[in-house]
């Protein structure tokens, strides 16, 4: 029971960081439609922002969720304003090719920081890294429990956003009908950058989150584009409360799978579970709560 | 017509001599990696460019094949010769299974799905280690020193592919593939079973790539499961090397093949030992850099786009104006055949 529990709890906890990064997706798919694939890397990117600020300036990785945010911010902004942006007008025959150019981005992220950083693993450890508490026989990780709290401020700050700002409700409109939003005097292009760079900088928090946990490497960006993709799917597209729960349901079947399958297999529990949502339940979440 | 047939022989004629010409094994390897690259562009294409079901997973089928030939060699003692035979059909039967899952979903939901499908497999392949030796790989021995007999095999299989491509298309089912891309509820409406066609699509495009992926555990006689379940040096390059080329045209991926295997190249060698070292451990980098480039300013491909590429290298006010009216044509009237 205590094992079961200490499984749920985990999964949880990093189900938390995992709806942060399913949110910036799932943003991103709600108003341009596309899958970025390149999401994974941008918060290795945040990583290693994060990394070079604690090594040059001891800046602590909770601190330097200021110097990562807006750095992404701005470099989500110029991805979309110059790379996928273009895209829109040219016709081709597969409609996908904002899809790949995010791969291409990918590669070409994941090899700049392969480039000045080398593929060796690094770390920050901090003092609190791998402190831990206990709460009725389940242990709590400090970083993993800080970052889950954060998580969830974030993600009520990006909700007030979403509902309460003009630049939110533009958003939102533009995700539920692109031309009618155009019509009322969006600039439906500009909010796709801002809406670009939102998404790069939730993820950019959320690499801020995880790097007191994790090894850093350039590689590191591919498994949690694929988490982020199937939490997205889970959710229902474009669906912000989805993402919520398809992250914290991925986080705590990963972790099942990890302690009754086997830790090899916890990332194919991901996608099995996407393949799953596909057949039996097309539309994810969002289509079961019909919010 | 004429004329087109004396092209082809002409070329056949190349690519028969090559080998005879050129006696520096590097560049025959790259012609062969070249003719590889043809036959899976082109298997990429008949499935996306014609049929309109754009797969980002083409390496579940090159990585079957592959294995489908290493697991015949490793674990059962055969030749892995027998794979060139069993690697295609096996590839097909992980076809149909994939088309089972992923044609419930149509336009990027699809593509979303073989991205999965594909993941899931190279996970397999790296967990399953009775049967595929996990990350180790299956290293085998070369039947051959000499690159010459496998210069002609692969030659076979790419003239073989193209052949069946080009023959598909004229084809009835041609047809139908090309409906089912532009309007696929109409098309079911006018009585095209859209299941059968996209499965049969499926099937010869999987067919090809499997055969190509036995071909090269023979060939390079050592296969690991990020080498051939690779995202984006399997499925992505084969994008890539349709897209450079020619989305929907018969051509246009053999082209691309031979202009992406080039490039690669050129980069890995560091533009032939020219530039300094850090040039070639930069290939990757170049890679991604291609797909960005590709995709902004050659979206159509070398074939597609010809008029804008000549209208830049030729200055002429009269092609300057057929370019320009062909790339506003946009895609309804571009010629959907070869």
């Amino acid at each position: 029971m205590t094992v079961f529990l200490q499984t749920l709890v985990s999964g949880l906890l990093i189900g938390g960081i995992y709806a942060l990064i399913g949110m910036g997706m799932t943003l991103i798919m709600g108003v341009m439609g596309i899958i970025n694939l390149a999401h994974g890397q941008l918060m290795m990117v945040a990583m290693y922002i994060t990394y070079a600020a604690y090594t040059f300036f001891h800046l602590d990785p909770y601190l330097a969720l200021f110097v990562a945010m807006p750095g992404l911010f701005l470099l989500g902004c110029a991805i979309q304003k110059y790379l996928l942006n273009p895209l829109m007008d040219v016709e081709t025959i597969i409609p996908q090719n904002q899809v790949l150019m995010t791969v291409g981005i990918a590669i070409v992220l994941t090899e700049v920081a392969r480039f000045i950083f080398s593929s060796t693993y690094l770390s920050v450890r901090t003092g609190y890294s791998t402190k831990v508490f206990f709460l009725g026989g389940v242990s709590f990780n400090w970083p993993m429990t800080i970052a889950f709290l954060l998580a969830v401020a974030l993600t009520v700050a990006l909700f007030w956003f979403l509902l309460k700002t003009d630049l939110g409700r533009s958003i939102r409109a533009v995700a539920q009908d692109k031309e009618a939003a155009v019509l009322m005097g969006v600039n439906s292009r500009r909010i796709t950058i801002i809406t670009y760079g939102l998404g790069a900088g939730l993820v950019a928090a959320a690499g801020c989150l995880l790097i007191p946990i994790f090894y850093l490497f350039p590689d590191i960006g591919r498994p949690f584009t694929t988490k982020a993709f199937v939490i997205t799917i889970l959710g229902g597209m474009g669906s912000t409360v989805g993402a919520i729960f398809g992250g914290l349901t991925l986080g705590i079947a990963e972790s099942l799978g990890a302690t009754y399958i086997g830790m090899s297999y916890k990332e194919m529990v991901g996608l099995i579970i996407f393949l799953m949502v596909l057949i039996f339940l097309p539309g994810g979440l969002k289509r079961l709560t019909k919010v | 017509m004429k004329r087109n047939q004396i092209i082809n022989a002409l070329l056949a004629l190349v690519f028969l001599l090559f080998p005879l010409a050129v006696t520096s094994d590097y560049y025959r390897h790259l012609a062969i990696l070249a003719l590889m690259w043809v036959v899976i562009g082109g298997s990429w294409n008949l499935l996306a460019g014609y049929t309109g079901q754009i797969s980002f997973g083409h390496a579940i089928f090159f990585g079957t094949g592959a294995y489908a030939a290493g697991i015949l060699a490793d674990k059962l003692g055969l030749s892995a010769w027998w794979g060139l035979a069993l690697g295609g059909p096996a590839a097909v039967l992980m076809g149909l299974i994939i088309g089972f899952i992923c044609f419930r979903l149509r336009g990027p939901y699809f593509a979303l799905a073989t991205i999965a499908a594909g993941e899931i497999c190279r996970l397999i392949a790296v967990n399953w280690e009775s049967m595929t030796n996990g990350m180790v790989g299956i290293l085998l021995i070369q039947s051959f020193r000499s690159k010459v007999p496998y210069y002609y095999l692969a030659l076979a299989l790419a003239g073989a592919s193209l052949l069946v491509f080009s023959r598909a298309m004229k084809s009835k089912w041609g047809f139908y593939f090309v409906s089912i891309r532009e309007d696929q509820d109409a098309a079911e409406s006018l009585g095209i079973n859209a299941s059968l066609y996209k499965n049969l699509s499926l099937a010869i495009s999987a067919f090809f790539t499997g055969t190509t992926g036995a071909f090269y555990m023979n060939y390079m006689a050592f296969i690991d499961p990020e080498v051939v379940f690779s995202l984006p040096y399997i499925s992505i390059m084969a994008i890539l090397v349709a897209i450079i080329g020619g989305v929907a045209t018969i051509w246009g991926p053999a082209v691309g093949a031979f202009i992406m295997v080039g490039i690669q190249e050129t980069f890995r060698s560091a533009i032939f030992g020219l530039a300094p070292k850090w040039v070639s451990q930069s290939h990757a980098l170049v890679f991604g850099l291609m797909v960005i480039f590709v995709i902004l300013y050659l979206a159509n491909g070398v074939v597609g786009d010809w008029p804008k590429i000549k209208r830049l290298l030729v200055r002429s006010p009269k092609t300057g104006d057929a370019a320009w009216l062909s790339l506003k044509r946009g895609k309804s009237e571009r010629p959907s055949e070869g």
